[in-house]
């Protein structure tokens, strides 16, 4: 319950039009217990009394409450929908702004596949929710609180024997509710797993396609399918119970009334026409019995479903401003330095990517990283943008540290082109001025040319209008980085991150760009991860990278002179190198 | 919101011309909705396999519908007995046999719900394993051009719709459609005037409904369209979130969030304030059925031609007329809504599959590895060609290097070898056999793929190296890492080979996974390698050690390499250099360089500027 009263707080803008339409809920509860009392006094005061105009007037007075009933359910039928769509909608809205607070460390340990059954099918299980209960929520217990009333105004002897019937009815309400919640928990969590199936499919079809691994997927979502289907069949076969088990206690409460009623009518106690109109007070309440239980495996799923959001709306960031943070401004190219910086994607310094990294680059530098896979480069540079936030030690900027300023201030001081590229749907011209949407077209053109990207560009049919499909599927691989870097440079940024965002461009077009990023140069201080010597020939320092550590520190010539493992990677770019005689006679004998 | 207009992949080719069909990007374009009641039609043979169970749900449901309508007539003579009579004889009786009664209806209603919730429920987990096989067998381009959110939408939200009318119970509408018939015999029976005056609600239903079924069906239409539209959005921008925050357009990302959500909003009011519509007018005008029953029985029970006892019966089959009413104007809403996703579903299903040759097919059996492009011409759109007229031929056992500008068409060639996109004309020969003649899965079984952009599904590393070769024995997948020079650093991971990597995998460098890849090509052991871009981010050092795993392994087997650091293919037999979707040169590193080319100067450019 604690969660669903939770988002109820979603409900509050919209509290007016909610009170509304169950006022208008509760006439049609007055309405709806009118009719049986009418013909209560059509059957006693009219037939059996003769009383033509009676009938008549009963009648006409009838029709007349059914007419007026009409507006008031389509008036609280409206305001039922408008509020539990609003509601839904505050609600995808409030969940995918979490979800865009969520630093890097948070989402890697989401799926999107998961974060999405949440932003939909938990989200509209809530709306769900809602929108039913306004609607019929509170009809159902008035309906029958308005019964029994009247059942006790009517004869309350026999209004006494219907007691423990309630009583039981409840009891068998409760029952299903509380034993349905935890059933949906789990059809969503076998949902979740079922979507990120289906998600990774997409996703990743061409390798699906290359390793002939249909058949294996086929079978690997037809077992999420199943694990969700038993889960939801037997949700939906346990909730099949419930409508039976509730007319069951209906129908034993009429036979009760025929029988107890028939007693007493014998006895003079009770007229016929009573009997008819406490039979029919109960099977007034039957039909909102059956509304219940239609709301109970809507209360059940909802419940289940609010629980799974408050866990996404009560995440904490990992990252967040501190309470203080001061804006970070930069007059010029800063200097960026780290101090004894160690670092671990789960926090614990045992199994630290770095470990003890200081170092720094001036105003105006660029600061190349080495090194081999895994040793830790694009974990460092995400540390200078507080992607991650450091273990221990500290990254500052002009002396700085970045935790003490706001993470906007400091975005807006960063470009970073990361190794994967990501592109959105829209024209290649959106994408590029990505980071500043009120670039001019000359701007674009501009960083379009240093990233060598004006070209091919302008060799597409229509240019920079040019559609860019999701992920930018349409481009190559290249296209794509440089697409990414042109939208970096269009920013001007005083720190630019460049994190092997060259690796698919060709050597010739690297060379471009190099030469376009030197002209750049005093503006900004530069941090670049490659692989490539070519790349780092003319940074101002070029730091080796180990296992996490930094093992060398220098520029090209004295690196070329002091570090073996510089050396190494020198000499495995120039042709054959690198290779042992062996293999390069293996290779020999295939041709 | 707009939807892809059109697209073109390394768009080398300047101008036009070229003979170029439209073929390969207009596969992907999904139809709009066809006729709704074949989708009807076409969600029926869902249930075909369970004939059985629904006969016996059928005859549940006819039995317990019976027996509901003995319960008020019970109930009426039971009272009619109590006015003649004035006393309680027989009342016991009667009321022992009204309970057994309501006994076994609810014990069958039970019955016949549970049963059906388990026939649903398989049957819309056929309909998701259909669909999903359909959306396998897409062509790659269909990938390319749609949005893997509305995709997602139409398997999650559009059966939802689905089953949220199967689930309101296939049983409800026949229990209430024979409920309903049942009364009006009854009635007819008992008394055919006051009969046929109530029957005068029905027309004024039916007209009504088919009034309020045309809005709230286009009203469901774009509900759905919409929330597929919205989740578009949502996964993209989810996916893209890094670089999105990195730029600081978290904004920029809600606020397109916003419009599709707003769209949501306006279209579900829309379509539940419609659907809902229904619902108070069918009470009423069950009131209505009661009122007219009071009133005119009334007035006929004055005038002594009907029993009050009649009358009572007539109300409480009047109550019980309303409640199926309801039900069946509830479960028409649901309909619209499952018409409306079934239509979205369908037209999926109905997107031409990756086919393979019509007429006779052939197989390769062992392969040797000749590989022929003839003449080869292709582009993604039809008149910006991509690939012209290339040929060549990589004979087996050769090392075949791919070299040029980005986007100069290479991934293309790939692209086409693996039959990603079908050529527009010549041929592409594998052993002499055109590979167009070949069923796709024993071509792609021969070909050993390792892409640009490395894919990791949610599992273990091991999981992951053994999707090149499923039968592969850990100790086998161990050697293929340590061959790809992967297994030292799987080591180091928190739990070795049994590391749980996610989608993202931030867990893993870039380099890292690109380890992984070839792990899993060099387990696949496939008959032709090709390598993508294989090793871009793997440093150079590492590379350099797997280049030894790699001369093995392309002993004997025909190998493509695509790579922008030369040294990475200066062994190869052949070097085709690319420019523009032809080839601008070809031979043996020593010979290009010598020719002083555009390979000559691609190669120098590598050391420009360096004091060597």
């Amino acid at each position: 319950m604690g969660p669903v009263i939770k988002l109820f707080r979603f409900a509050k803008p919209y509290w007016l039009r909610s009170g509304l339409a169950l006022v208008l809920l509760a006439t049609l509860v007055v309405f709806d217990l009118s009719i049986p009392r009418l013909i209560q006094r059509l059957i006693d005061r009219g037939i059996l009394a003769h009383d033509h105009a009676l009938v008549l007037h009963t009648a006409l007075l009838m029709l007349g409450v059914s007419f007026v009933s009409i507006f008031v359910a389509i008036g609280n039928n409206n305001l039922s929908v408008f509020v539990g769509e609003s509601v839904g909608r505050d609600l995808r809205e409030a969940l995918f702004r979490k979800i865009q607070t969520f630093s890097y460390g948070n989402l890697d340990r989401q799926k999107t596949g998961q974060l999405m059954v949440r932003l939909t099918s938990d989200a509209g299980s809530v709306q769900r929710l809602l929108q039913v209960t306004l609607r019929i929520g509170t009809r159902a217990p008035l309906l029958m609180i308005g019964s029994l009333v009247l059942m006790i105004s009517t004869s309350p002897t026999l209004a006494l024997t219907m007691l423990p019937l309630l009583v039981v009815t409840s009891a068998v309400m409760v029952f299903f509710l509380v034993r349905m919640e935890p059933m949906y928990r789990i059809v969503q969590q076998r949902l979740d797993r079922m979507n990120s199936v289906l998600q990774e499919n997409i996703a990743g079809i061409r390798l699906v396609k290359a390793f002939v691994r249909e058949r294996f997927e086929g079978e690997r979502f037809q077992s999420a399918n199943q694990a969700y289907t038993e889960e939801s069949a037997k949700v939906m076969q346990f909730s099949a119970m419930m409508p039976p088990a509730l007319t069951l206690c209906v129908n034993v409460g009429v036979v009760v009334v025929i029988w107890a009623g028939g007693l007493e009518s014998v006895r003079g106690k009770l007229s016929v026409g009573q009997i008819v109109a406490f039979t029919n007070y109960l099977l007034t309440t039957m039909t909102p019995l059956v509304m219940m239980t239609l709301l109970s495996s809507v209360w059940a799923s909802g419940m289940a479903s609010a629980k799974r959001l408050d866990e996404v709306l009560s995440a904490a960031p990992e990252i967040s401003d501190a309470g203080n943070a001061s804006t970070l401004s930069l007059s010029g190219a800063p200097r960026i330095a780290f101090e004894h910086v160690t670092f671990s994607y789960r926090g614990a310094s045992a199994d630290a990517v770095l470990k003890d990294i200081s170092f720094s680059a001036e105003p105006g530098q660029t600061v190349a990283i080495l090194g081999a896979t895994g040793a830790g480069k694009s974990s460092l540079v995400k540390l200078i943008p507080r992607f991650y936030d450091v273990t221990e030690g500290r990254v500052t900027i002009d002396g700085v540290d970045v935790r003490t300023v706001t993470q906007a201030s400091l975005l807006a001081q960063i470009a970073i082109v990361p190794q994967e590229t990501v592109l959105f749907s829209g024209t290649l011209r959106d994408n590029i001025r990505y980071g500043k949407p009120s670039a001019s077209d000359a701007e674009v053109v501009a960083a379009a040319h240093a990233a060598q990207a004006h070209a091919f560009i302008l060799e597409t049919e229509n240019g920079y209008d040019s559609r860019v499909e999701q992920r930018g599927a349409n481009f190559s691989g290249g296209q794509k980085q440089r697409i990414a870097l042109a939208r970096a440079l269009l920013l001007h940024p005083k720190i630019l991150i460049l994190d092997d965002s060259t690796s698919a461009v060709d050597v010739e077009t690297e060379t471009h760009i190099q030469r376009a990023l030197a002209e750049l140069s005093s503006e900004q201080t530069r941090v670049v991860v490659a692989q490539r010597i070519s790349t780092v020939l003319h940074a101002d320092k070029i730091l080796v990278l180990d296992e996490g550590r930094i093992v060398a520190e220098g520029d090209h010539a004295s690196l070329l002179e002091s570090s073996a493992i510089y050396q190494e990677i020198y000499h495995s770019q120039l042709g054959n190198a690198g290779l042992p005689a062996g293999a390069r006679d293996a290779a020999q004998v295939n041709s | 919101m707009t939807h892809p207009q059109g697209s073109m992949r390394g768009g080398a080719g300047a101008g036009s011309g070229g003979p170029s069909q439209p073929r390969g990007m207009h596969i992907g374009k999904i139809e709009a909705a066809k006729d709704p009641r074949s989708a009807l039609s076409r969600l029926l043979p869902y249930l075909k396999p369970f004939k059985l169970g629904i006969l016996w749900v059928l005859v549940i449901v006819v039995l317990y519908t019976f027996l509901g309508l003995v319960g008020p007539y019970l109930m009426g003579v039971a009272i009619d007995s109590l006015l003649r009579t004035h006393s309680a004889q027989g009342l016991v009786r009667i009321s022992v046999v009204m309970l057994t009664v309501y006994v076994f209806y609810n014990v069958l209603q039970a019955a016949s719900g549970r049963l059906m919730a388990g026939i649903s429920q398989q049957a819309l987990a056929q309909l998701r394993a259909d669909l999903f096989t359909r959306v396998q067998r897409l062509p790659v381009a269909f990938f390319d051009q749609n949005a893997a959110g509305d995709l997602m939408s139409r398997l999650t939200n559009d059966i939802d719709a689905i089953n949220q009318a199967i689930s309101q119970n296939v049983t409800t509408l026949v229990a209430s459609l024979l409920s309903m018939v049942g009364i009006v015999v009854a009635m007819f029976v008992l008394n055919y005037w006051l009969a046929l005056a109530s029957l005068l609600v029905l027309p004024i239903m039916f007209w009504f409904t088919r009034f309020v079924a045309g809005y709230t069906r286009k009203g469901f239409r774009d509900l759905q369209r919409d929330l597929g539209q919205l989740n578009g959005v949502m996964e993209e921008a989810i996916s893209g979130q890094r670089t999105s925050h990195a730029f600081r357009r978290k904004e920029a990302a809600v606020d397109a969030f916003r419009i599709g959500n707003e769209q949501v909003f306006s279209a579900g009011v829309y379509a539940n304030s419609y659907a809902l519509l229904l619902m108070p007018i069918t009470s009423v005008l069950g009131n209505l059925f009661v009122i007219v029953l009071a009133g005119l029985g009334g007035w006929l029970a004055l005038s002594g031609l009907v029993s009050v006892g009649i009358i009572a019966t007539f109300i409480s089959y009047g109550q019980s007329f309303v409640g199926p009413l309801r039900q069946l104007a509830n479960l028409y809403n649901s309909i619209q809504a499952a018409l409306a996703g079934a239509e979205r579903i369908f037209a999926i299903v109905d997107l031409a599959p990756e086919l393979d040759a019509p007429t006779k097919l052939r197989t390769l059996g062992p392969v040797r590895g000749d590989v022929l492009f003839d003449h080869v011409r292709f582009g993604y759109l039809p008149n910006v060609p991509v690939v012209r007229d290339l040929s060549f031929e990589a004979k087996p056992g050769q090392l075949i290097a791919l070299v040029g500008p980005t986007g100069a068409g290479k991934t293309t060639i790939i692209n086409l070898l693996t039959r990603f996109y079908e050529i527009n004309s010549g041929t592409i020969q594998i052993d002499g056999t055109d590979i167009r003649s070949l069923k796709k899965d024993e071509l792609r079984q021969n070909l050993g793929l390792v892409l640009q952009d490395v894919f990791l599904f949610s599992g273990s590393v091991l999981d992951n190296i053994r999707y090149g070769r499923q039968s592969a024995t850990d100790e086998e997948v161990m050697e293929a890492a340590k061959l790809a020079e992967a297994d030292a650093f799987i080591r180091l991971l928190p739990q070795g080979y049994q590391t749980q990597l996610s989608e993202r995998a931030s867990n893993l460098s870039q380099g890292q996974r690109q380890l992984l890849a070839i792990a899993r090509a060099i387990l696949a052991d496939p008959a032709i390698l090709i390598l993508d871009e294989a090793t871009s981010s793997v440093d150079t050092r590492t590379e350099a050690r797997i280049q030894r795993a790699f001369l093995n392994l392309m002993r004997g087997r025909t190998s493509f390499v695509i790579a922008h650091r030369l040294s990475t293919i200066a062994d190869a037999d052949q070097i085709l250099v690319i420019e523009h979707g032809a080839i601008a040169e070809r031979g043996k590193h020593a010979e290009l360089l010598a020719q002083r080319g555009v390979y000559h100067r691609l190669y120098t450019s590598q050391f420009k500027g360096e004091a060597i």
